[in-house]
């Protein structure tokens, strides 16, 4: 059977990553920045499968850094929308530009 | 075996442990007023710190995941001091405060994330206690529920830790496929200087560096700081950063021993670049809890100076310095705090004419500003003096100079607020405050600490001692 070679699989992760970076530093809405940190994490994960599948397939400490992240993750969006929807109630908005009030 | 692994993991367990208790203290439901809590919280605290100083013995757990020893111990204990201080500090505003319990169940939660942090013995465990210590601190940022500044800085900070730990973990990542594993131990044999390690490396200190807010990282800090409540801006600029530099310095020096001559130069750079703009936003801030931010940016670039000689002595002054800045920091937020809960002023014009109405939280606040500062009798002086000294191993002497010209700048703006509390006569001055006793303690031990590490200084000698071991 052909495998589709590694390289391929890292560009996928990398592209993902990146586009991760590019949307929390372009969106202005905070579950859309939210959601772009989840393609952060997300890509690290392929990175991690990956690299255990291809590389070293015989030790499994990949697959167990993809379950803390993903059990991680989880936890870290919990918290996070419980500050937006309390950032919400404070300031009727959940724009990044309205949370100003401190500057400089 | 089950003997060991009570014996190793006391520290752990007995965080655990309190954490259940307080559980089972929030679900009863008998009602308990808020100073009986409190008491009852404070002293289980100074029993946690007690317990840390007997039964020090090193040793593994779990396949060398979990890793102790005498130097872990006493990182750990730190740790437990500066929370026992910070509890209570946070006495006079916790008092009024409906969530006394929660505020203790994430404080201890964070605690016990970064005792799992300091012990880890390879990345994975590593990361899940950088988290533990992470996530709950940013639901303790947001503790002032209804205010808007606190909400403000919660949002500014899960995400930008979420942010520098997707950073680190890209790194990790990329470590992990060149060299096929996690653990420390392991991982300094099977570096080869391969590009792509090189630049795991540089997004694992990235990572690094957001936590501890070294400059080009460091636009989150002082908004979360200001949002913040007192008490939980504390416990960030001291335990939470200390508890990172004390994994930071081991990382640093035995995982990425050999690719050394890559980091350091990137350090020291950091480093400077930290102190300058530190110092220069520190000049320009009205509101106290600002200023303390950028102050302790600039002390994280000293901090780094002292890594970046990568050495024994590095270390030893890396660990000196925090004990130090512990108790100095916390002095000057100890009497920070107690302004924001008895009188709810936080700016440096508040401060005008403080010694006429208190003279004696003057002296504490001047006392700490000059140990941050680092003059002489104080021990913030021997705390840099040993930073640079152990910079000096590997850095230009320029650098040194320079950072040590920069002490000199920020003497200025520390000084500006002793000059505001003796000599400015103030319009509004501040009413009599009453010092609580928890209060009075907690500061009675941070001077103490400033004045006994500073003139009889056994502590660094023991530190040395424990390292090159």
């Amino acid at each position: 059977m052909n495998q589709v070679p590694l390289s391929h699989i890292l560009f996928v992760s990398t592209a993902l990553f990146f586009i991760g970076i590019y949307g929390l530093f372009s969106r202005r809405n905070l579950v859309c920045m939210l959601m772009a940190v989840e393609l952060i994490l997300n890509s690290v994960n392929i990175n991690f499968v990956a690299f255990n599948k291809y590389l070293y397939p015989d030790r499994l400490d990949g697959f167990f850094f993809v379950v803390f992240i993903i059990t991680i993750a989880a936890a870290e969006a919990a918290v996070a929308i419980a500050i937006i929807i309390n950032l919400y109630r404070n300031h009727r908005s959940i724009d990044v530009e309205d949370a100003t009030n401190m500057k400089f | 075996m089950p003997k060991d692994f009570f014996a190793l993991m006391k520290g752990e367990l007995l965080v655990g442990l309190l954490i259940i208790v307080l559980l089972f203290l929030k679900i009863g439901n008998k009602q308990r007023s808020n100073e009986t809590l409190l008491r009852l919280i404070n002293g289980l605290l100074l029993f946690n710190l007690a317990a840390g100083f007997f039964c020090i013995r090193p040793g593994n757990l779990f396949g060398n995941s979990f890793q102790t020893d005498p130097l872990r111990i006493l990182e750990k204990n730190m740790l437990s001091l500066g929370t026992l201080i910070i509890s209570l500090q946070a006495y006079d505003w916790l008092r009024q405060h409906k969530h006394v319990v929660e505020f203790y169940i994430l404080l201890l939660s964070t605690l016990l994330g970064m005792f799992f942090m300091i012990s880890a013995g390879n990345l994975l465990l590593f990361f899940v206690g950088l988290e533990l210590s992470t996530i709950p601190l940013a639901a303790l940022v947001n503790f002032d529920l209804d205010k808007k500044p606190s909400s403000e800085a919660a949002i500014k900070f899960i995400l930008s830790s979420a942010f520098s730990s997707g950073l680190l973990l890209f790194g990790i990542s990329m470590l992990y496929g060149t060299t096929g594993t996690i653990e420390f131990a392991i991982l300094p044999q099977r570096l080869d200087g391969d590009p792509l390690q090189l630049f795991s490396m540089i997004l694992v200190l990235t990572g690094f560096a957001f936590k501890i807010s070294v400059v080009p990282f460091h636009l989150w800090t002082a908004d979360v700081y200001e949002g913040a409540p007192v008490a939980v801006t504390s416990y960030l600029s001291v335990v939470s950063k200390a508890a990172i530099l004390f994994v930071l310095t081991p990382v640093l020096y035995t995982v990425f021993k050999s690719p050394g001559d890559t980091w350091v130069p990137i350090l020291f750079l950091l480093s400077i670049l930290t102190i300058i703009v530190g110092n220069l936003f520190a000049l320009r801030q009205q509101n106290m809890k600002r200023f303390l931010a950028f102050s302790s940016i600039s002390q994280m670039g000293f901090i780094l100076i002292g890594i970046g000689g990568q050495s024994a002595e590095g270390r030893s002054a890396v660990i000196y310095f925090l004990l130090i800045y512990i108790f100095s920091n916390l002095g000057a937020f100890g009497v920070v705090a107690l302004m924001s809960a008895r009188a709810g002023r936080e700016r440096i014009d508040d401060y005008k004419g403080f010694y006429k109405s208190h003279p004696a939280l003057s002296w504490v606040l001047a006392i700490s500003l000059f140990s941050l500062a680092g003059i002489p009798p104080t021990a913030g002086f021997f705390g840099k003096f040993f930073l640079l000294l152990a910079g000096a191993g590997k850095a230009h002497y320029w650098l040194i100079a320079l950072a040590a010209l920069n002490m000199v700048i920020s003497l200025y703006y520390y000084l500006r607020i002793v000059k505001a509390m003796f000599m400015d006569e103030s319009r509004e001055p501040v009413e009599k405050m009453r010092t609580g006793m928890p209060a009075k303690i907690a500061l009675t031990v941070c001077v103490g600490g400033i004045l006994v590490t500073g003139l009889a200084s056994g502590a660094y000698q023991y530190m040395h001692s424990l390292i090159a071991r």
